[in-house]
């Protein structure tokens, strides 16, 4: 017969030994990781609710002005205001408070270990299939041990968050330093440069750009995360749409669905912006 | 004498996992390409061995793969040579430590790229003074530094431009800009000159000679053109698989050629732009003094089997020329050497290029008369020998016939 034999494997029930025993060694390493992510929230839709809405869309539409033209800057400032008729003008603060501490903590992880990834093949070829399994694993899964570490909440959310969006960024920051040209690389080595100053003045500003279309990208993940998140405890518009499942709410769920996706596609738009005009810089100005 | 700026010793540079293991089988007369397919190593460079003098411009030529790119790398060890010595100043670079080498390439030596390496983040003026940013020189010390070599290679006035605003030769200058800021003894240019077009690579050469007039670098430059490896070397060495075949000036490469390989290599050379009238100029047989008078010019014209003879002062200054006609005439006529002396002679310099001489060469009737810098008669140049020179496998055989042009043209 076709039937697999009686053999088994636990690799399961390992897995979650090793979470347990993670939790109870590494106790004050999360609860201070919960501290200061927490407060980092907190301090960033502080800010955000302490702004009044008409100066934040203002600033919408500047960025978009700015960033893209000031067409794009209307449509943006609508976006945002049609949000706020919905009533949902809170949950958007939120979202975006979440998105945003996800996004910054993504780079000051990403980023050096993309560079370090760029320098060591060694560590590359260890990191690859972790980010390959990082971006294919459901994310529903890591929402299991993040409860367990964070217990319910925003800081759940965020660690979510951040194993599904920090790949982009350091592939991209990886595959950007490898790329700059080794006629440059020779060229600042020529003149003495030591490891450090060449990072830092030739390999970063020349990988910029590069690095700035892997910030879109972990953004828009980051985004996208937002209603999974929401199942951990995450506040904002991912929360609405949960609600409105299971209350089977259609004007809810379309309310807060299409708001999400006027938060996309701004944030979208204004990161990618970012990246040309650092490209541009390069070119003729 | 100058002054021994560089000296490598038997420096090779292997690429691969193993590169030392190497070494032996190239010894033992194994190919680059045999090598490459048993053990996938590739060689860059074997065993070669040259002496670099003070304030020279020292050009390595040989075609793509020859391992030249490879060896100017070594002398800033971007490449860190397999084995061997590199003895800057009589220290061998090989040894140093990170520090030290950093120390080295940020005070001693630069480097300019072939695609120029600029820092298209940074503008021109970022990047000349980038080499001092590395020293920790002020910003004032260092921007006024900068500014001194951008006014040098041309570039006033566009010092806030990047550099993907310029054009290709433009680039170039400030990649040379760049590598004059830290002052260094060394120059290295890697084919600098070879990503631009004909025109723009003439003015650059050009220019370069004359920036090396004022500043008198020790230049180690690169090369795959043979006409700019001359144009512009004190001294040549050519490479072919990754071993120097041949060092020595441009005249001596092109005289006696140590191989097939060379032989070929500088068949297409335009050799007039090398030679210059001393290399095919000939020592007079005959001259003669103003006072010596018409029957000497005759004898000595007899005597030799020439048509015309120059006539020169004590001092060997030249003061014209005779023709066997006009001295018979004179004869005749009882008029005085000086009656019938023809002054409408070319004088071309020792050091004018044969490219240079062809059209005095068309139009003179006479031989055209070649004088040093004290104007004193050194030699002379048969028309046709101007024109034979450029053919000539060598200007030693051309130099056999003349006797029998001469007499070609007494007869005429």
């Amino acid at each position: 017969m076709g039937n697999f034999p009686d053999i088994e494997f636990k690799l399961g029930d390992y897995v979650e030994d090793f979470v347990n025993f993670l939790d109870e060694v590494l106790e004050p390493l999360f609860d201070l990781i919960f501290f200061i992510s927490s407060r980092f929230i907190g301090a960033i839709s502080d800010v955000l609710t302490w702004i009044p809405w008409w100066v934040f869309i203002i600033l919408i539409f500047l960025l978009g002005w700015y960033f893209k033209s000031i067409l794009s800057g209307v449509f943006y400032a609508v976006f945002i205001f049609l949000v706020g008729t919905f009533g949902l003008w809170e949950y958007l603060m939120m979202t975006i408070s979440i998105v945003l501490t996800a996004v910054i903590i993504c780079l000051v992880i990403g980023v050096p270990i993309g560079v370090w990834m760029a320098f060591s093949k060694g560590f590359s070829s260890v990191m690859r299939p972790i980010l390959d399994a990082m971006q294919t694993m459901p994310s529903f899964v890591y929402l299991i041990p993040a409860i367990f570490f964070f217990g319910l909440g925003n800081v759940s959310a965020i660690f979510a968050t951040l194993i599904y969006a920090l790949p982009p960024v350091i592939r991209l920051t990886e595959l950007a330093i490898r790329g700059v040209d080794p006629e440059v690389i020779e060229s600042a080595q020529s003149f003495g440069s030591s490891r450090w100053q060449m990072l830092k003045k030739v390999q970063l500003p020349q990988a910029l750009p590069t690095i700035m279309a892997g910030v879109n990208q972990t953004t828009m993940m980051a985004l996208a995360m937002v209603v999974i998140a929401s199942m951990v405890g995450a506040k904002g518009l991912g929360e609405q749409v949960l609600i409105s499942i299971n209350r089977i709410d259609i004007a809810l769920g379309f309310e807060a669905g299409i708001s999400i996706v006027f938060l996309a596609i701004i944030i979208d738009r204004v990161t990618g912006g970012v990246a040309d005009k650092f490209q541009k810089h390069r070119r003729a100005k | 004498m100058a002054k021994n700026k560089i000296k490598i010793e038997h420096v090779s540079k292997i690429f691969g996992p193993k590169p030392k293991s190497v070494i032996p089988m190239v010894r033992d007369g194994m190919s680059k390409a045999e090598i490459l397919k048993e053990t996938n190593h590739t060689v860059g460079v074997y065993d070669a061995s040259m002496e670099i003098n003070e304030g020279e411009i020292f050009v390595i030529m040989g075609l793509s793969g020859s391992g030249k790119s490879t060896l100017i790398r070594c002398f800033n060890l971007l490449n860190k040579p397999t084995d061997g010595a590199i003895k800057v100043d009589d220290e061998n670079i090989v040894k140093y430590n990170a520090s030290e080498l950093r120390k080295f390439r940020q005070d001693k030596i630069a480097m300019v790229f072939q695609h120029f390496g600029l820092f298209n983040h940074r503008t021109v003026m970022e990047n000349v003074e980038y080499g001092l940013e590395i020293k920790n020189v002020s910003k004032e010390e260092r921007q006024k530094i900068a500014q001194d070599n951008i006014e040098i290679v041309g570039l006033k006035g566009f010092e806030d431009k990047y550099p993907e605003e310029l054009s290709g030769g433009m680039q170039q200058r400030v990649g040379l800009a760049r590598a004059l800021t830290n002052d260094p003894d060394i120059l290295l240019m890697d084919e600098p000159f070879s990503a631009l077009d004909p025109l723009i690579r003439r003015d650059m050469q050009l220019e370069l000679l004359d920036i090396q007039e004022r500043l008198k670098k020790t230049i180690i430059f690169i090369t795959h053109d043979v006409n700019e490896a001359f144009k512009i070397g004190d001294r040549v060495a050519v490479m072919k698989d990754g071993k120097v075949v041949q060092v020595g000036t441009p005249e001596e490469i092109l005289e006696s050629p140590a191989n097939e390989y060379i032989t070929d290599f500088i068949a297409d050379i335009d050799r007039s732009k090398i030679l210059q009238a001393e290399n095919i100029m000939f020592k007079p047989n005959a001259l003669v003094s103003l006072k010596d008078g018409l029957k000497v010019a005759i004898k000595e014209m007899k005597e030799n089997g020439i048509s015309s003879v120059f006539v020169v002062d004590r001092g060997r200054h030249l003061k014209g020329i005779v023709t066997i006609d006009a001295a018979i005439k004179g004869v005749k006529e009882k008029k005085t050497l000086e009656d019938v002396l023809d002054t409408d002679v070319s004088v071309v310099k020792k050091e004018e290029y044969v490219n240079d001489i062809i059209p005095k060469a068309l139009e003179s009737k006479f031989p055209l008369a070649v004088v040093n810098e004290d104007n004193k008669l050194e030699g002379l140049i048969l028309r046709v020998h101007v024109l034979s020179g450029l053919v000539a496998d060598d200007v030693e055989e051309s130099r056999e016939y003349h006797g029998y042009m001469q007499n070609n043209e007494v007869n005429e």
